[in-house]
This record gives structure tokens, C-alpha cells and sequence, in this order.
């Protein structure tokens, strides 16, 4: 049911042609940070305003969304935003990738290979991969003008000199089509070779920092490192407890005070798919005929 | 003005413009790919996908041109009724549109600054004609490589050696639209 007291999808479409001016911007220039009017969201900022926004300029009545948050459908953020659009939009929802048209996710990508048509957008918190480094934005700017990311190396090689191998685990920087350094947002950088050559169109919207910037399909995107210490997508060295899978990402769950814990697929829909098709870990339950 | 000038909008802006933009989308994101768009029936001599990629993009922040013929007093009312656009000079332009012989020379477009390179044209070129055959283009958005019939291939190698500088376009006929975004890299097929 749609609130008509709203636009479709909430957001005045004076506001919707600037976004989706910034987004064909972005798209025209693979990693580059493109400003927009960020607007005030009905919720507080943190909680996927850019993400949602951008949704919002790209939603067709026809669309199915899915949305995630850290992989699962089920969580405060992923519900409260599905809700959102269902009431602004009246758009179709799913927790199945594979039938989403659009997918907005808070900090990971999911786990299915994404489809040509398909769209994801990512919630972003801190844009700027060099912010840490250099809080300046006009020194920031620069940097990308000249190309000058050297910093962001020495950055990786202090990670080494301190802890031997590079311990960023998270919004892990890359490098898009051999130019710009994009922030991929905080997603574990196991996700990291998801992001290149996707057949999916990326996204990913800051609100409070006001950029947006885009992967177009069939994008070179490269995780920065240095030849002796390559890049690895770690995860934890266990198999899902549910459902036994190896290749997926993995959260830790503590199950008790005396140490307990259980490893458990960050994706709940991947996770549920395959227990649905008879995959068993060791702490899986066999999945019920109804419900 | 024209009393005709008020019609040939969206009847259901909202959703009107969300199907076409993401035709828009998916054309700029992959180019070589045809997409339709409909909604807008513009005054002659701009195309139906010229029409809805004017209503929207453009709004009174950002500035068109009209190239050649493309200049004249029915789509310039058609354009300020609808949109609230500004007509300005090639030079100042956010947008332009024509067809490819008007808007030479392409130089004089807008193409970014190096630290703002989103503050560069977007071309809407009409064309006689849109297939999937002709240049061969390769880039961001192609899996291997695509074709796609442009007007001509020096000016858009020219622009691509600007990257990440350069304006971006889009190629409209009847209700079809092609983009071609500056990252892409275009080759006699």
C-alpha cells in the first residue's frame, strides 16, 4: 500500500534529476566521487540515507528490492528500509538475489553472482578512501587530480611493517579501470574481487558526505598490494555451521559464556538456499516443509 | 509562445521518468546496448528519447544549448515550459542537443575540470539512424566489445584521450537511446 501523501518513492522529482544527473556523472567516470544535494532523510544519517537515495532515483514500480544489511534481510536496518520503499514506492520486495532487480546493502555483497539488469547499492559511510590519511578535502581533491596515491601505499606498508601482512580487513581501497582509488564502503575485503567485472551496475551513495560514485558492468577494479605481498580475500578458516558451505563469508556467533561459538554464513538467504537444497553442517537444523 | 508548447510532457511524471531513467541508466552503463524510452512528445525537430532525456535531466539549474536547427522557437518554448531550463551558448552548456553536423565542433564543449571532471557536457546527438553495427567500441560497461553506428570516430577518440576529462553522450532516434560515455573507447570496426 502506497502513502499517497508521498511521491513515488518519496523523494520530489526536482531532487531525483540531480541525483541521476550525479549518477550518470559517476558512471561516465568509473571511482570518481561525484558531489550531490544530499537531502535530509527520514532517518538519521548512518543509517543508508546516500543508499537510499540513490534507490530512490532508480526505482521503477516494476522493480523487486532486496535489502541487506551486513548480508542479512532480517535486520533492524535491511527491515526498516525494505519498509520504507514498500510504503513510498509499492514496490515488490524478496530476500532472494536472484530475484531482485535492485539491491541495496549496508557492507557486504552478496554471495550469488549477480545478473545483467541487476542493480546494487551500497550504503556509504566515509567515501573518501584517503580521508584518514589527509582529513583535507582540498588536498584529497588534489590527490585524485594528480593521481598521487602514494600515501595510500605507504598506508598498506605500515600495516605490514607492524603486523607483517596487510591487516586491513575491511573497505580494503582498490583501484578502477588502472585510475581512481575508490572506497568499495566497509565490506569485507573477501567481497573485494566481487566488485570487478560484475555483470551487475554498482552504485554506492554517501548521504551525510554527499557523493555519489559508480561501477558500470564489466569494470576493471583491482585491490591495491605490492608483488611480495599480494592480495588475499580472507575469511574465517571454518565451514558455515548451518549449512556447511566453505565459500562463503562467515560471522562468528557467540552461543554462551563459557566460550561457545558457531561460525554462521553472513548471507541469510544464501545460507537458507542451500540448506533448502539439503546441505547440512553440524549445527544445521533440516529446514521444515512449512512453517 | 505557442500554445502547443504546453503539451507533449509526462501525463505521470513520477513514474514516467523513473522507467525512462533507467533505461538512460542502463545505456550509459552499457554502451553499445539500445534502449527505448518513451512518454514525451516533443514539437519537430527533437526526437521522442531526445524529448524524455530533456525532461529528466534538465530542470533551471542546468543550462541547454540547441544546436542548428535544433534552435528554434517551438523547442525553445516546448523546453522552457517544461523543463525551466536556461538556453545558453555552447560553451556555457550543460546539455546540448542536435544533430552531429550542428554541434561541431565538439571541442567547444564543456569537458571538466581535473579535480571536478563531472562538470563536463552531456551531448544529446540525433541521429537519422541507431544499429548495433559500425564503430567498434571497448571499455568500461562491454564485456568483450561492442558496435554501434556513430556519426564519425576521430572526435570520439579525441575525447577519449581527455579521460577521466571529456563529455559524455547520448545518441537518440525516434524513441531509441545509446549512450556513449567518455570512458569508452572507440575503434574503426
Amino acid at each position: 500500500m502506497t502513502d499517497q501523501a508521498y511521491n513515488f518513492a518519496y523523494l520530489d522529482e526536482q531532487t531525483k534529476r540531480m541525483i541521476r544527473r550525479a549518477i550518470l556523472k559517476g558512471i561516465a567516470v568509473p571511482g570518481y566521487q561525484v558531489p550531490f544535494a544530499s537531502r535530509e532523510m527520514p532517518m538519521p544519517y548512518g543509517w543508508g540515507t546516500g543508499g537510499v537515495q540513490v534507490t530512490a532515483a532508480c526505482l521503477t514500480p516494476e522493480d523487486t528490492l532486496k535489502v541487506i544489511d551486513q548480508g542479512a534481510d532480517d535486520t533492524t536496518n535491511a527491515v526498516s528500509i525494505r519498509k520504507f520503499f514498500q510504503r513510498t514506492a509499492g514496490v515488490a520486495v524478496t530476500e532472494a538475489t536472484a530475484e531482485a532487480s535492485i539491491i541495496q546493502t549496508r557492507h557486504r555483497i552478496p554471495e550469488a553472482t549477480l545478473t545483467e539488469g541487476q542493480i546494487l547499492v551500497y550504503q556509504v559511510p566515509i567515501p573518501e578512501p584517503l580521508r584518514f590519511l589527509e582529513p583535507r578535502e582540498t588536498e584529497t581533491r588534489k590527490m585524485h587530480e594528480l593521481e598521487e596515491y602514494g600515501l595510500m601505499h605507504v598506508k598498506l606498508y605500515e600495516d605490514i611493517a607492524r603486523h607483517g601482512t596487510i591487516a586491513t580487513a575491511y573497505a580494503y581501497p582498490v583501484k578502477v579501470e588502472g585510475r581512481y582509488v575508490m572506497d568499495p564502503s566497509p565490506i569485507p575485503k573477501f567481497d573485494n574481487p566481487k566488485l570487478s567485472n560484475s555483470a551487475a551496475i554498482q552504485l554506492f551513495g554517501a548521504g551525510r558526505e554527499q557523493r555519489i560514485y559508480a561501477l558500470p558492468p564489466y569494470t576493471h577494479v583491482v585491490s591495491l598490494d605490492f608483488d611480495d605481498h599480494p592480495f588475499v580475500p580472507s575469511k574465517a578458516p571454518h565451514d558455515c555451521d548451518l549449512c556447511a558451505a566453505s565459500d562463503s563469508y562467515l560471522d562468528e556467533v557467540i552461543t554462551d559464556d563459557q566460550g561457545g561459538r558457531m561460525f554462521v554464513c553472513s548471507d541469510t538467504d544464501f545460507c537458507r538456499t542451500r540448506r533448502e537444497a539439503g546441505h547440512l553442517g553440524p549445527l544445521g537444523v533440516p529446514m521444515q516443509e512449512t512453517v | 509562445m505557442n500554445p502547443d508548447a504546453l503539451l507533449g510532457g509526462f501525463a505521470d511524471a513520477p513514474l514516467q521518468s523513473a522507467r525512462a531513467f533507467r533505461g538512460t541508466l542502463e545505456a550509459l552503463a552499457r554502451p553499445g546496448e539500445i534502449r527505448e524510452v518513451t512518454g514525451a512528445m516533443p514539437p519537430a525537430p527533437l526526437s521522442v528519447a531526445a524529448g524524455v532525456l530533456l525532461l529528466i535531466l534538465c530542470d533551471g539549474t542546468t543550462s541547454v544549448h540547441l544546436a542548428g536547427a535544433y534552435d528554434c522557437a517551438a523547442l525553445r518554448d516546448w523546453i522552457t515550459f517544461h523543463c525551466g531550463a536556461p538556453l545558453m551558448a555552447a560553451e556555457d552548456a550543460m546539455f546540448a542537443v542536435g544533430d552531429w553536423d550542428a554541434l561541431q565542433p565538439v571541442t567547444r564543449f564543456a569537458v571538466g575540470q581535473p579535480d571536478y571532471p563531472d562538470r563536463s557536457a552531456t551531448l544529446i546527438i540525433e541521429m537519422p539512424d541507431l544499429s548495433p553495427q559500425g564503430q567498434r567500441l571497448t571499455g568500461p560497461g562491454i564485456a568483450t566489445s561492442a558496435q554501434l553506428s556513430l556519426p564519425e570516430t576521430a572526435a570520439f577518440r579525441a575525447n577519449r584521450t581527455l579521460f577521466p576529462l571529456g563529455f559524455d553522450a547520448f545518441l537518440t532516434c525516434g524513441t531509441q537511446v545509446a549512450g556513449l560515455p567518455r570512458s569508452t573507447i572507440v575503434e574503426e570496426s
